[in-house]
This record gives C-alpha cells, sequence and structure tokens, in this order.
C-alpha cells in the first residue's frame, strides 16, 4: 500500500494501469478505476477472471508488475472467503489477532475484541469458543470482527459470504453494510453475483475474462435503507441488460439451452 | 465445550476404576490357578516392591534408567524435530532424508540393542542410542508433517494483518506445528522408557533391566513382577501426570472437532510395539 496518496491530492481510493501475471501468464492486462472515500465499491466478473489478484493488489499482499494503487489508506483489512480462523485460539482470540500488529496492551486488544464480537452479534459464550465448535456463519462472522477491529481504514472483502447458504449471506450483507456505513469505511468487495454486488456497492466495477481490463464501471443509484429485493432485482436486471456487462459477465440469453 | 468435561468428570473417574479393579481381580485369580511361582499375588509383589524401597534398590535402578532414557530421547527429540523441519520446508531434503527415517523405523528395536551393544559394549552409552535412533524418526515424521503441512491461507491471513515475526511464530507456525509434535513427542516419551529396560536388560548395563535380568537368572518371579510394576507404575505416572495434562493444554482445542467429542483424540496416538 503506497502511502503516497495525500500527497498525491488522492481522495479515495485510485487504481490506475495495473498489469499482473503469475509466471508468464498475464492476469490482469490493464485495470483502472477510483472509488471515492467512504463508498463501497464491487467488483464483479467471470471466475478466474483476476478479481482476487486484484484485491491483493489493492492490499498491497502482492506488487503490480506495471502501474499502482493511490490512496491515503495506511491500514487495510481482509475478510476471505474461507474465514482463514487459527483453530487453536478462541473466537475471541481471533478477534483479538490483528491487533497484535498495533502497539496495544492485552487488556485493550481483549477490551476491543469484545466490542467487535457485540458488533457482529456473537455472545461472550461464543468468544470463549474454539472456531471447530462455530457454524460458517459465525466464523465469517468472527472474521469480519477480526478485519474491523484494527480499525481499518480500507476494508477488503474476497468473497465473505460465497460459502454461505442465502439466508445467511442476506444476514451478513445486511450486517456488513450497517457496519461499514457506522465507519464511514471505504470497502472494496469482490463478488461473482451481481445480486450480491447491487445489494451492497454504491459502484460497480465489471471486468472482462482473464487476462482482466474494466469492461464497464456503473453506479448504483438506490438508497442504501431502499434495496429490498424488488428494487435490487429490477436494477441487475438493468445492469445485466447493459451490453458491456453481459459480455463481460458472457451472460448471453441465445446462448442458453431450453431446459 | 460441555461434552469433553463428562469424560472427566465423575462417570469417567468410575469406569477408569473399576477398569484397575478388574484388572487386579483377574491377576488374583490367576495367581490362584497357576500358584506364586508361575503368577505371584498383586500382595506379594507390593510387599516384595516394599522391600526393594526400603532396602534402597529401587531408587538407583529407576534413576539410572530414568536418566539414560531421558538422555536418549532428548536427543531423539532434538534430532528428530530438527531434521525434520529442515525435511518440511525442503522438498528435495524431506526426500533425501526419508531412506534414513524408514530405516530407522522399519530395524526392530531389538535389532538396534544388539548393534548398539556391538558397537558401544555394554556401558550406558548402548541404552542412550537404542533410545535415540528409535525415537528420532517417530518425532522426525511427526516434525515433517507439521512444518509441510501448514495452511497457506492461514499465512496468507497472517501477512494481511501485518503482524510482526514473533506474532507470526507464536500464534501460528508453533500451535501448528505442536499439534503434530506433540503426540509423536509423547509416543516416543513411552516407547524411549521401555526400550531402555530392554537394552539394559541384554546388556547388564544397570538400571532395572539389570535387575530384571537377575530375577530372571534367579528364577525370582516375584521381584521380575515388582521390577515390571515399577516401570508400569512410571509409565502410568509420565502419562497421567505430565502428558494428559499438557496435552490438555496444548490440544485442548481439538477437542471441539467434529467427532472428538464421542472419540476423544487423546488416545489416538498409541504407541506401536516394539
Amino acid at each position: 500500500m503506497q502511502e503516497s496518496g495525500a500527497a498525491d491530492g488522492v481522495h479515495g481510493l485510485v487504481v490506475d494501469g495495473l498489469v499482473h501475471a503469475y509466471a508468464a501468464e498475464p492476469v490482469l492486462a490493464d485495470v483502472s478505476f477510483a472509488l471515492p472515500a467512504g463508498r463501497v465499491g464491487a467488483i464483479v466478473g467471470p471466475s478466474g477472471c483476476g478479481k482476487s489478484t486484484l484485491l491483493a493488489l489493492v492490499g498491497g499482499l502482492l506488487t503490480p508488475a506495471r502501474g499502482r494503487v493511490a490512496g491515503a489508506f495506511r491500514r487495510p483489512a481482509f475478510v476471505f472467503q474461507d474465514p482463514c480462523l487459527l483453530p487453536w485460539r478462541t473466537a475471541r482470540d481471533n478477534i483479538a489477532f490483528g491487533l497484535k500488529a498495533l502497539p496495544l496492551g492485552r487488556a485493550e486488544r481483549q477490551r476491543r475484541a469484545d466490542a467487535l464480537r457485540e458488533a457482529v452479534g456473537l455472545t461472550a459464550a461464543d468468544g470463549d469458543k474454539h472456531p471447530q465448535a462455530l457454524s460458517g456463519g459465525m466464523r465469517q462472522r468472527v472474521a469480519l470482527a477480526r478485519a474491523l477491529a484494527i480499525e481499518p481504514d480500507l476494508l477488503l472483502l474476497d468473497e465473505p459470504f460465497a460459502a454461505l447458504d442465502v439466508g445467511l449471506r442476506r444476514q451478513m450483507q445486511t450486517l456488513v453494510r450497517r457496519l461499514i456505513d457506522a465507519r464511514g469505511l471505504t470497502t472494496l468487495l469482490v463478488t461473482h453475483d451481481p445480486a450480491e454486488a447491487v445489494r451492497m456497492a454504491d459502484r460497480i466495477v465489471v471486468l472482462s475474462a482473464r487476462p482482466a481490463t474494466v469492461a464497464a464501471v456503473r453506479e448504483v443509484t438506490l438508497p442504501t435503507a431502499g434495496r429490498h429485493d424488488g428494487a435490487v432485482h429490477a436494477e441487475v436486471s438493468r445492469l445485466v441488460a447493459d451490453p458491456a456487462v453481459a459480455r463481460a459477465l458472457a451472460i448471453d440469453d441465445t446462448a442458453v439451452e431450453p431446459v | 465445550m460441555t461434552a469433553p468435561r463428562s469424560r472427566t468428570g465423575l462417570g469417567a473417574i468410575a469406569a477408569s476404576t473399576a477398569g484397575v479393579l478388574l484388572l487386579l481381580g483377574l491377576w488374583e485369580a490367576g495367581h490362584a490357578a497357576w500358584g506364586s511361582l508361575v503368577l505371584p499375588s498383586p500382595r506379594e509383589t507390593a510387599l516384595a516392591l516394599w522391600r526393594m524401597t526400603v532396602d534402597g534398590s529401587l531408587w538407583p535402578a529407576v534413576a539410572g534408567t530414568g536418566r539414560r532414557a531421558l538422555a536418549g530421547f532428548s536427543a531423539g527429540v532434538l534430532l528428530g524435530t530438527g531434521l525434520g523441519a529442515v525435511a518440511g520446508l525442503s522438498d528435495t531434503t524431506g526426500r533425501l532424508l526419508q531412506p534414513f527415517a524408514t530405516l530407522a523405523l522399519g530395524v526392530p528395536a531389538i535389532a538396534w540393542v544388539v548393534l548398539a551393544l556391538l558397537w558401544f559394549g555394554g556401558g550406558g552409552g548402548a541404552v542412550v542410542f537404542t533410545v535415540l535412533i528409535t525415537v528420532a524418526p517417530i518425532v522426525y515424521a511427526g516434525a515433517a508433517e507439521g512444518v509441510r503441512s501448514l495452511d497457506g491461507d492461514l499465512r496468507r491471513m497472517a501477512r494481511a494483518f501485518r503482524v510482526p515475526r514473533r506474532v507470526l511464530v507464536w500464534d501460528v507456525y508453533l500451535p501448528h506445528m505442536l499439534s503434530h509434535l506433540f503426540p509423536a513427542v509423547a509416543t516416543a516419551l513411552a516407547l524411549s522408557w521401555k526400550v531402555a529396560v530392554m537394552t539394559e536388560l541384554l546388556g547388564g548395563v544397570g538400571g532395572i533391566g539389570d535387575r530384571l535380568a537377575a530375577a530372571r537368572a534367579q528364577v525370582d518371579t516375584v521381584a521380575a513382577m515388582a521390577w515390571i510394576a515399577t516401570v508400569v507404575a512410571l509409565l502410568l505416572a509420565l502419562e497421567m501426570l505430565l502428558l494428559d495434562p499438557l496435552r490438555r493444554r496444548l490440544l485442548g482445542w481439538r477437542q471441539a472437532l467434529p467427532g472428538a467429542a464421542r472419540h476423544g483424540t487423546a488416545r489416538r496416538d498409541a504407541a506401536p510395539d516394539l
């Protein structure tokens, strides 16, 4: 993560001409987009198009071959599809894990962990359990609390709800959006599900198939509070009817065989 | 975690006590059937044990065996952990070392005893070597697997949170490594004790093994039983006073694994046969 953002006068996240390859295989051909501070962006694209790579580049886990990520972000936090919890630590200690990178005493770490545990809707008894004793949804809540505990200025969500069933996913989407809004947190979400993007994001960046370029950038104009199913479905229909989006996501009605 | 707790509750204690009583009952019955020369009674054995304690022959033998077993065990654990960690980190080294591990594991302990006695003569060195060579490959396998199987996702997560190296080692690497290493080390500890006694017996090195050999020469079944009881008691004490508490402390988190409540994980690491 470059810390030159403030000097650049960049307000928010700017991804500028990112190019990346694994060995000789190009993954990102040329990806540029911007996201205003405090907004939620969604990266949508066909599977294997390099969405996760893009997120890792933005979060500083990878160094781009070319291009740059700008923004005055010092502390990004990740939530992955797999919760990636330490099985030998309790939920509470897992939430406090990221805090060990900060100059905080043990008592303060535990206090913050407890506050976040409550914020994501876990009881004190859940906090004392090890991850194996928690359900999939609860584990993902722990992972979310762990990310928010470090008080990040950039939240990076990599398909965080893909492994959850539909009802749980809906719950988590609402919870996450509420927590993000309460903190005014700039957030980048990777998802393969256009409905999830519409439900959660303010701006949708559609990537093409690998090697990825930006196929389309669309704003979601629905008010955050008014994103119930009907409105979301209508918006998704509008989105995928867009030729640029449909081409990138390989949504082609004529190619679908009759059932 | 309420299910695992019940295994250490009153019901569990009652079951364990019943098991010990059953064992003593069968022992007594065997004694009644075959007589003292074949199977001395528990009472005779306890009396012999008491005499050994009073006349001062028990403690030096136990200390001697313990010292040699512990020396070989420590050396074996150090060697096995070091080489195992290297093998886990580097595939090439792992392949290079595998034949040695297989050889050390495949040769029966009794054959190592013979070789050790030929190489080192009848001194304590033979015992230490035999224990080392039987312990090291077991620990080696555990350590290699521990390092090799560390979840790449967890490493990536730790990197994403930019935790310092100390936290990475202490919170991620070590607990994972221990979960593989501890069962191997626990097995090795019990094994080292048995192998030490065996080598002493065949080599006349001193210690409990030597006393067993003497009892055999004098056809003193009572003394033999008393020494055997000593070995078993020491193994049990090691298990209950050292290994079980350590296991609960270090691997307690595993109890929450699905199925663990029913089957438990504590006894999975039964010692292999010699």
